[in-house]
């Protein structure tokens, strides 16, 4: 038995270390639980050293930034060389500082304005694997981050929590397959849910093939699946093909597309409003007429446009003109002018009677009703077409802000 | 012993040279490659294909032409990777093992000092890999992962080229006899 051992020595361990892991396995499946302790090992282990890396190369980018880059042109002029590299490295540190103090600020307003409990964290690692969509984040259970939370940026979702070590947190990104969250779009308030594919595009599924999901739109968190809360943006829609039995949708995702570094993690989620979509019939612009032309309004009768209502009123306003009354005035009892009598219509000379002057429309007016918008061009800063205004530090970027309701367009004065 | 520049089949298991590594070495290098592995595609995305973790155990399988080290250090490494990604513990963890163990096998029969041998290789051993991890994917964990041929031939003949270079550099934390 010890020499058929001592024979089959290396493919016995083989054998026994490939059986270990087996059960390993199997355990994970069956029980559809985690072995917490070998992955808090390796995080522990791993994380910290990281962390130095991390700092190692921020020292080395700074250095390489503001010297070693700059040291060819030393050799020009001492002199000219000295303040031009002491102004570059007084830049890129500004510059430096300017840039986090920004990304920081994005975060702290929206931490501000948002009525969720978040806890800002940075990314620190991804995970291992060459088609990894795991980031490893610096905040752990110690500072409250638990499996199932949520993670966002101020531009949208990023992914959720889906293992919290005493250090740092394992976060899935809503790209990797396994991801799923409930979604709902903006203008029709299309439900859906929203899956990774492995690629930077996610697909909204279970969509019916009879809603109406339009490319341009935005999807926003449901809060359906008690992850997430409701009215986070989660990414514009790119493409949308109708089939049986529901639509196939491509939705790009707001959180990632400007890179990860900083994220919030949702200690405590409060649901919020769904910003409107912007409504379409907005004020429009009406061009004066072309010169050389007559100004006369192809229609004469300013009154006659607008809705039903708004004809029977200027009809009554015409008809209390025409017998001295005014509306308004008068005691209760008073005798009300007659609306059964006929005006002459306007424009139309018939015999015997004379247009009123001041029905007749004055030269140089456009053929806008009066009650009707008057011909301005929409303000420069008015609300955009485009869905959730920023916070207001990126207008580049314009990312999407769930919790302040798009401003709809101004009303056309009356 | 001197080796034939031409020959990369030994004639026997005596011809070859077993290396011999410091035990510093044998951690902080492992160590490394998952440090690679998880932080460097961060910044470098493009980086994402290189798998430092496998190349590292191949290459010491390979040079310590010992199966039961090269087993255990492939089973570490595995479940270390396996620990940093989502997958459960033990995918990376059995798959490397495998590599592990016949890449010391392999180490036994090949002049593993020859550079088109590495090369090769490192190559095999990343379809190996790939195709494994993708059988227990599937077949014990009934994940729909795919599997892309073309991809997968392209990848490893880059991380084949990247062994090369990184046996090269590795060489040189050797003992010397």
């Amino acid at each position: 038995m010890e020499s058929f051992l001592n024979r089959y020595r290396n493919i016995t361990v083989l054998l026994l270390v490939i059986f270990a892991q087996l059960v390993l396995l199997a355990v994970q499946v069956k029980s559809d639980q985690d072995i917490p302790l070998i992955r808090v090992w390796a995080v522990t282990a791993v994380m910290p050293v990281a962390r130095v890396v991390e700092a190692v190369r921020g020292g080395i980018t700074g250095l390489m930034d503001s010297y070693i880059l700059l040291h060819d042109t030393h050799e020009e002029n001492r002199r000219l060389k000295e303040e031009v590299g002491r102004l570059k490295l007084d830049n890129n540190a500004l510059k430096n500082q300017l840039n986090l103090a920004d990304r920081a600020k994005a975060l702290q307003i929206f931490q501000s304005r948002t009525e969720s409990k978040t806890l800002a964290a940075s990314v620190i690692a991804s995970g291992a694997g060459s088609n990894s969509k795991v980031v490893f984040v610096d905040r752990g259970s110690v500072a409250g981050v638990e499996r199932g939370m949520a993670v966002v940026t101020p531009e949208g979702i990023v992914g959720k929590v889906i293992a919290a070590y005493p250090t740092a947190s394992e976060v899935l990104l809503i790209t990797d397959p396994d991801f799923a969250a409930g979604v709902v779009s903006q203008k029709n308030q299309v439900h859906g849910t929203l899956k990774g594919q492995g690629t930077p595009t996610c697909k909204v599924d279970y969509v019916p093939f009879e809603e109406k999901v339009e490319v341009g739109e935005w999807f926003y968190t449901s809060g359906d699946d008690r992850v997430f809360p409701r009215g986070f943006p989660v990414g514009i829609v790119k493409v949308v093909r109708d089939a049986q039995p529901f639509k196939e949708i491509l939705v790009e995702p707001s959180g990632l597309q400007h890179g990860l570094e900083d994220v919030l993690i949702v200690l405590a989620a409060v649901h919020q409003a769904i910003p409107e979509a912007p409504v379409s019939t907005g004020p429009v612009y009406i061009a004066p007429p072309p010169p050389g032309e007559t100004a006369q309004p192809a229609n004469p009768q300013p009154n006659v446009t607008g809705t039903e209502a708004d004809k029977l009123r200027t009809m009554y306003k015409e008809l209390g003109d025409a017998q001295n009354h005014k509306f308004g005035e008068g005691l209760p009892g008073t005798k009300p002018p007659d609306f059964n009598i006929k005006l002459p219509a306007a424009g139309a000379a018939q015999p015997g009677t004379a247009p009123k002057p001041e029905s007749a429309p004055k030269p140089g007016t456009p053929a806008v009703p009066q009650t009707a918008v008057p011909a301005k061009p929409p303000a420069r800063n008015a609300a955009p077409a485009s869905p959730p205004s920023g916070t207001g530090l990126n207008p580049a970027g314009s990312p999407p802000q769930p919790h302040k309701p798009a401003q709809p367009p101004s009303a056309a004065p009356l | 012993m001197t080796y034939s520049g031409e020959r990369i089949l030994l004639n026997s298991q005596r011809e070859g040279q077993v290396s011999r590594f410091p035990a510093w070495v044998m951690i902080v290098v492992p160590l490394c490659a998952i440090l690679f592995q998880v932080y460097v595609p961060l910044f470098f995305q493009f980086l994402g294909f290189v798998e430092m973790p496998l190349l590292v155990v191949v290459y010491f399988a390979l040079m310590r032409r010992n199966q039961i080290s090269g087993l255990v250090l492939g089973a570490f490494v595995g479940l270390v990777q396996d620990a940093l990604s989502k997958n459960p513990l033990g995918l990376f963890g059995i798959v490397k093992t495998l590599v592990g163990y016949f890449a010391a096998s392999v180490g036994v029969r090949f002049d593993v000092e020859h550079g088109f041998v590495r090369l090769v290789l490192s190559f095999f051993f990343y379809l190996f890999h790939q195709f494994f991890y993708w059988v227990i994917s599937r077949a014990l964990l009934g994940q729909q992962a795919t599997l892309d041929w073309r991809k997968m031939l392209i990848l490893g003949l880059l991380n084949a080229i990247v062994g090369v270079s990184l046996f090269h550099f590795l060489d040189r934390v050797r003992e010397t006899s």
